[in-house]
């Protein structure tokens, strides 16, 4: 079959004032009628640059420099401006991340996807409006007549990007680019969008791009792979056999950093030393030389060329590997956890030689207490933070003289759990369940309306701010944003000697001492002091966060999203310095992350909140091997994994519609909305914490598994408690 | 063939030669970036060479072409250019040319010194309304708005007849009060948007002090707006002290500005006097827009500078 995209020896090039960054090299591809074509990549790669180039959307100083794009034969780098508006739009369609910039505010939806119509179809401003109205209905606007009058503001981000895919689909396009189409997404959405392309394509017959930067998106929509690195393609291969027989040490490398959910904690992550090139200057042989281990001189001035392996898997490497690296993960039976609605419990099999976990001493050994509040974990000197059900409302205020408090965001409602010494709590949850607000409390950065945190049995929320400030250098915090979360007009060793300078710890010298040895514990060189953020990656930005965190020798550091800014190569570096570190100063970490592996890497113990509630906590392999709340369930179900073969066999959509308002939650369970099992009693009740095995508990009247005691005469009737591993 | 995970930590990380985050190879220090962007613009450049000459001509200029500007001589009214008098002689026999570096040195003075007054205030008031808000916002702001809805023109008149002229320290006070108005805003808007950035979270976390918060975060990383916004303030202030004294309200005898001299010198504009006027209405122009390139400039590698962060 003809291939509707068929991409020659492109290059693209850059412009900047001084340099020239060659953003793509060199690369080729096709992509057939009714494929998938997955282009992965770390940010920079030249992934979006790609899309960009058949599009012609580059930006300023950007420009195709040779090579040829075909479109169904027809070469797109040939056509006139005017020409390639016709195809844009019309024959290839873009979908981009940011689906709120991407629509015009003040236009309603409708009008937004009739332009489109009118611009390549010569119709009625009513025939465009009705098109319009099916391809609303078409990526699941139920009434999408009405919906036509909306205005982008009025609709959810999930909603923000059907009509994006909307817009792109009205003129039945050969080729949709779907430019990291789910990023700003929460996973359960994500799912939702990516099951939705999946379908229309297969509905349409369209050919798709599929630009992203996750593995596992990869993994379960593409059928064929192609990996970029550096502007070059480095391995192109049908998806199963490029995630169990890729070839070139890149690919190997990139997917062996990812924290898999079935990952054995004890064990390190793989990381890709180093950071990727400078494009203004790439070195001269292969890309990937100056990190890869197995590079050999060769590789430092010979590129290799992208040579078949076989007919259809293609790599471009001196020094080929064969198949993924061998991590040992946990038992998980063969199967794939079980999704909402499994009646039979995968229970009791804790984790076959799994190493024994500070959670799993504290868990088992110890006395479970059922506190009227939840669970409180170990006893006496292992309860180093206690949050007691907090409560955080923001008030909504209207009017503008008398700002009226009108209602008030339900930030965080009534959370309560212990953290031991040296233990690490993971906090999960989609955006706007109240995970951030609730580290902001426990830092102090927020003040809590109800309920405290105590570290060491003081009572941190109700202290005056001088006697707060000596809690302080106790209880830190690392954040997300590696940019925002340091002082450009700062040097690093001004960053670093800020926390001491303020607490008034140390002479000068000593303070440098400090510094200089944190500089070594988190892996950048001494010289770094002398520099400003700016001259940093993103990774070692973090590497810099992380540091200033351990100046005042914390106690306890609240992570904040730590790694989600940075790209998977990195990520696992940051990951694996934030565990060492843990172990050589014995610091309890409190991770808060949207990625469920990530945490589940991290923490010894998970809390799984929703809408501002915590409705299960437990050990990793509790959460993950036995969830208990659909919820949790449900959102294991949509994490994307690595992994072709479960990818595909994940069917359903896990969760299903949209976060209620955090202004007025649901009452009884707030999850009842968009649970599978809700049933009267969860709007008129709230449900109570229950233990389901010991440290396991869980919020749910109708759980997926029985409650280790019963006494709830609901879950009784179901069957009888199951054994208690471990103890 | 698999690889272990072992064997590739031996290979990858053999020793301790190379930090294991990786060297430092992000783009230079900043202000060299500023500068390079700063020499770039051409206007710029042109701009401050225009400044730096005035402040040579206003200041080291007297120096070399010594000129009597403390007596009158109408014998020499009107003199045109000549070898004595580089620009010819006013209506009172004054050297053109060295009354224009008298008025010079006027404007440079009040200009730098009332935008000096107007951002100190200006950012001290911006970054406290922003960094508090609430009661104290408001209150600040409301101030500002009360002021600016009070013609400054208006106000240095009055207080120039009523305390009978004015001079440099004392016009330099009054329009640096009436001008924090602008900055104050500005670094208010800034420390708005900087005060909920993740570092001064980091250092509230450390348990910072709000004085901490506005000397070590909020000012240094307003100051970007502030400078900029000083190259327009004495612009601005230049001008205005131009407009005072082309309406007789300038600075007293002995002292003189542009201003004074282009008043006197309109009455004369039919006489063929051309050096009266001409001269110093370039040079006030020359001024104002040099000032104004250099403040687009910075405001571009401002930008630049975010840019490349």
């Amino acid at each position: 079959m003809e291939p509707v995209l068929e991409i020659n020896d492109l290059s693209t090039h850059i412009q900047l004032s001084r340099s020239v960054v060659q953003a793509v090299g060199n690369i080729s591809m096709s992509i057939a009628p009714g494929e998938t074509l997955g282009l992965v990549g770390e940010s920079g790669c030249g992934k979006s640059m790609t899309g960009l180039s058949i599009m012609r959307l580059l930006p300023n100083g950007g420009k195709v420099v040779g090579g040829s794009i075909k479109l169904s034969g027809v070469e797109l780098t040939k056509l006139s401006d005017a020409d390639i508006r016709d195809v844009r739009g019309n024959e290839v369609a873009m979908i981009f991340q940011d689906s709120l910039t991407s629509l015009n505010p003040t236009m309603n939806i409708g009008r937004q996807i009739a332009e489109q119509v009118r611009k390549h179809r010569h119709v009625s401003r009513a025939e465009a409006l009705e098109r319009a109205a099916e391809a609303l209905s078409i990526v699941g606007f139920p009434n999408s007549k009405e919906r036509l009058d909306n205005f982008p503001h009025q609709l959810s981000g999930g909603q923000r990007q059907r009509v994006m895919i909307a817009i792109a689909l009205s003129c039945d396009p050969k080729l949709l680019i779907a430019d990291e189409p789910t990023t700003a997404l929460d996973v359960t959405i994500q799912a939702q969008i990516l099951g939705l392309l999946d379908d229309l394509k297969q509905r349409l017959g369209m050919a798709v791009l599929l630009v992203t930067h996750d593995m596992g998106v990869v993994a379960g929509r593409a059928d064929r792979v192609n990996v970029m690195y550096a502007g070059r393609i480095v391995e192109s291969a049908p998806t199963t056999e490029l995630f169990t027989h890729m070839h070139h040490p890149y690919t190997q490398a990139l997917l062996g950093s990812i924290p898999l959910l079935t990952q054995n904690r004890s064990e390190r992550l793989f990381s890709i030393p180093g950071i990727p090139p400078d494009l203004t200057d790439p070195p001269p042989g292969c890309r990937f030389a100056p990190r890869c281990s197995r590079a050999t001189d060769q590789c430092r001035t010979e590129e290799p060329a992208l040579e078949p392996a076989t007919n259809d898997h293609h790599f471009a490497c001196w020094h080929p590997v064969d198949g993924p690296i061998v991590r040992t993960t946990i038992a998980v039976n063969g199967t794939a956890p079980a999704p909402a609605g499994a009646g039979e419990a995968e229970h009791s099999d804790a984790a076959p030689g799994a190493p024994e976990t500070v959670a799993a001493r504290n868990g088992s050994a110890a006395e479970p207490a059922f506190g009227a509040r939840g669970w409180q974990s170990g006893e006496g000197d292992d309860r180093l933070l206690v949050v007691d059900d907090v409560v955080r409302e923001y008030p909504v205020t209207s009017g503008v003289i008398l700002q009226r408090k009108v209602a008030s965001v339900k930030a965080v409602s009534g959370v309560s759990f212990t953290v031991g010494r040296g233990e690490t709590f993971g906090l999960v949850g989609e955006s706007g369940c109240g995970k951030t607000t609730l580290g902001k409390v426990i830092v102090g950065l927020e003040k809590a309306d109800k309920g405290q945190v105590a570290l060491r049995g003081t009572n941190v929320t109700g202290l005056r701010d001088r006697q707060l400030r000596r809690f302080r250098k106790d209880l830190q915090m690392m954040f997300q944003d590696p940019i925002a979360s340091l002082d450009p007009r700062m040097r690093v060793g001004a960053i670093l000697r800020e926390p001491m300078k303020i607490q008034g710890i140390g002479t000068k010298r000593q303070q440098d001492k400090v510094i200089a040895d944190l500089l070594g514990e988190v892996g950048l060189p001494a010289n770094a002091v002398e520099r400003f953020p700016h001259e940093f990656s993103g990774g070692q930005r973090q590497r810099i966060g992380l540091a200033r965190a351990l100046t005042l020798n914390p106690q306890v550091i609240v992570a904040d999203e730590p790694v989600s800014a940075l790209d998977v190569s990195i990520r696992s570096q940051v990951l694996n310095l934030m565990k060492r570190l843990q172990e050589t100063h014995g610091i309890t970490y409190i991770v808060i992350s949207h990625d469920l592996a990530v945490v589940k890497f991290l923490a010894d113990r998970i809390g799984v909140m929703y809408l501002g509630k915590l409705v299960e906590m437990g050990t990793g392999e509790d959460i993950y091997l036995r969830p208990v709340h659909h919820y949790t369930a449900g959102l294991i179900a949509t994490v994307p994994e690595p992994d072709p073969m479960r990818e595909k066999s994940k069917s359903e959509v896990g969760i299903k519609g949209e976060l209620p308002s955090p202004v007025t939650p649901p009452s009884g369970c707030r999850f009842r909305t968009r649970c599978p099992a809700a049933q009267q009693i969860c709007a008129e009740e709230e449900p109570p914490f229950r233990p389901f095995h010991p440290g396991h508990v869980a919020a749910c009247h109708f759980p997926l598994q029985q409650p280790i005691d019963g006494g709830d005469p609901l879950a009784a009737q179901a069957g009888t408690a199951p054994t208690i591993a471990g103890s | 063939m698999t690889v272990s995970i072992g064997e590739i930590y031996e290979e990858v990380q053999p020793s301790d030669v190379a930090p294991e985050g990786g060297q430092i190879h992000g783009p230079r220090a900043g202000w060299k970036l500023a500068l390079s962007s700063f020499v770039e613009n051409r206007l710029a450049v042109a701009g401050a060479g225009i400044v730096v000459f005035f402040i040579l001509f206003s200041f080291v200029g007297p120096l070399i072409y010594h000129t009597n500007q403390n007596s009158t001589n109408p014998i020499n009214a009107f003199l045109p250019p000549s070898g004595a008098h580089l620009l010819g002689t006013d209506s009172n026999g004054f050297d053109e040319l060295g009354r224009m570096m008298k008025g010079g040195q006027a404007a440079l003075e009040i200009g730098f010194f009332a935008s000096l007054i107007a951002t100190v205030i200006g950012t001290l008031v911006g970054a406290v309304a922003g960094l508090l808000g609430g009661v104290v916002d408001a209150f600040l702001m409301r101030i500002v708005d009360v002021m600016l809805s009070i013609p400054l023109l208006f106000v240095i008149l009055i207080v120039g007849d009523r305390y009978n002229g004015a001079t440099v320290f004392s016009l330099s006070i009054i329009i640096g009060i009436f001008s924090w108005l602008v900055s104050a805003r500005l670094v208010r808007g800034e420390v708005l948007s900087l005060r909920v950035r993740d570092f001064v979270f980091a250092s509230r976390t450390m348990g910072a002090s709000r004085r901490h918060l506005i000397y070590k975060h909020l000012i240094p990383n307003a100051l970007g707006v502030v400078i900029v916004n000083i190259t327009f303030q004495v612009a601005d202030t230049i001008n205005l002290l131009a407009i005072l004294g082309f309406l007789g309200y300038g600075l007293n005898y002995p002292q003189v500005s542009w201003g004074d001299m282009l008043s006197n010198a309109l009455n004369y504009l039919s006489d063929g006097y051309w050096w009266v006027v001409y001269p110093v209405g370039v040079c006030l122009v020359l001024v104002v827009m040099a000032f104004n390139f250099i403040g687009d400039a910075l405001r571009d590698t401002v930008d630049v500078r975010l840019r490349r962060r």
